[in-house]
């Protein structure tokens, strides 16, 4: 994988609006931004509703996956543009998402909505009509995705990337600083994790950086390029973004994304936990 | 600085309390500016979040104590750094004006 064929330009998509086999979808993480206005003819995903499980934890299952897309007018051999705003990071959930599920063609638009808006590019809220589809899923590509008990095995052993603000990753902070900070679980991080905040991947205009730059980011925290990874955040929406820079930028290998994320480990009982800037040791 | 001031973001539903926010609006002379991306970099310059204004150009942040800036992106204006310090239990209010 490259950027030449993971991420296209806000000038390639505008210059794509009317071609066949094209799908603009926008993933937002304020979910009501595509209904103020949107790239004419992109279809929206509700990443609270469409892409989780509303009883339990989890997202939904590979019928439910299937049911969505053929519903929404997505086939499978479209060529899947994924944009939102936050630079793109709920896109790139769903870029990581649609890849657990093997669609082949999936594309983020460089900078998002964010750069779109920038640009003062057009937005419409007219509703586009797509015919409905039979889309197949693949079952989860248990390869990029990690659970608790690998995340736990993986202290002092795996790169382990925490990808939340500094402040979180300290435990001065519980959420993006967005998001009201009353949670249940304790603040930190995983012992021997290293803090690259996904932000760093991004310039100010929400495009991704160069890989030159993209890759010094991560040896500068001393990963091993020998082992493998495992990306983590909040509650997987950031790490999608690290998981995507690494795996379809930067070409690492058996990298993970831990879509449990803090909100699952920093409630576990019994697990280390390390407090401050240094990413502690594994007998914490 | 402390204290909603009139016109300012609704406080409903927020437990200021417990909460360190920062909250305010972007303009354009004296127009609301509803395009505009407001991020909240802490006090070595990281970005720490980001958020879209709203149609009447509001923004706000739940923060941690201490000294933070905002920095405004707005359509062909250029960025504007603002310096602003957070405390629990208050709300620092911010006007944002970028160039038109």
């Amino acid at each position: 994988m490259s950027r030449e064929n993971t991420l296209v330009t806000a000038q390639w998509v505008e210059d794509n609006l009317d071609t066949d086999g094209i799908v603009l979808i926008e993933v937002d993480e304020d979910t009501t931004a595509y209904d103020k206005g949107h790239i004419r003819g992109a279809i929206k995903l509700d990443w609270t509703t469409d892409l989780q499980d509303q009883v339990r934890r989890d997202f939904v299952n590979k019928e439910q996956f299937e049911a969505l897309l053929s519903e929404r007018g997505v086939s499978n051999d479209d060529t899947v543009v994924l944009y939102g705003g936050n630079n793109n990071w709920f896109a790139a959930y769903a870029y990581w998402y649609f890849k657990l599920y093997g669609h082949s063609d999936v594309k983020l638009l460089d900078g998002g909505r964010k750069k779109w808006e920038l640009d003062s590019r057009e937005l419409t809220d007219a509703l586009p009509s797509r015919a409905t589809t039979s889309y197949t899923a693949t079952e989860q590509d248990a390869s990029i995705r990690a659970f608790r008990d690998e995340v736990v095995a993986a202290i002092g052993t795996q790169n382990l990337v925490d990808v939340r603000s500094p402040d979180e990753y300290a435990g001065r902070l519980l959420a993006p600083a967005h998001l009201p900070q009353e949670q249940a679980q304790r603040a930190g991080h995983i012992p021997t994790s290293v803090n690259v905040p996904w932000s760093k991947n991004a310039n100010d205009d929400g495009t991704f950086k160069s890989d030159d730059e993209l890759a010094a980011l991560y040896d500068e925290v001393g990963f091993d390029t020998e082992k493998d990874t495992i990306a983590l955040c909040r509650i997987g929406e950031r790490s999608s973004l690290t998981w995507f820079v690494l795996t379809e930028l930067l070409g690492r290998k058996n990298v993970k994304n831990y879509d449990g994320s803090w909100t699952e480990y920093g409630s576990l009982v019994g697990v280390p936990v390390a407090l401050g800037d240094e990413p502690g040791k594994a007998d914490a | 600085m402390c204290g909603a001031t009139e016109g300012g973001l609704s406080l409903d539903g927020v437990n200021v309390a417990k909460e360190a926010v920062i909250q305010g609006q972007v303009l354009r002379g004296s127009e609301p500016v509803g395009n505009a991306y407001v991020r909240l970099l802490d006090r070595t310059g990281e970005f720490t979040a980001e958020v879209p204004t709203s149609a009447t150009g509001h923004f706000r942040f739940f923060a941690g104590d201490g000294e933070w800036t905002l920095r405004t992106l707005a359509p062909k204006s250029e960025p504007v750094d603002t310096a602003v310090t957070a405390t629990t239990g208050s709300v620092a209010e911010v006007q944002v004006l970028v160039s038109a």
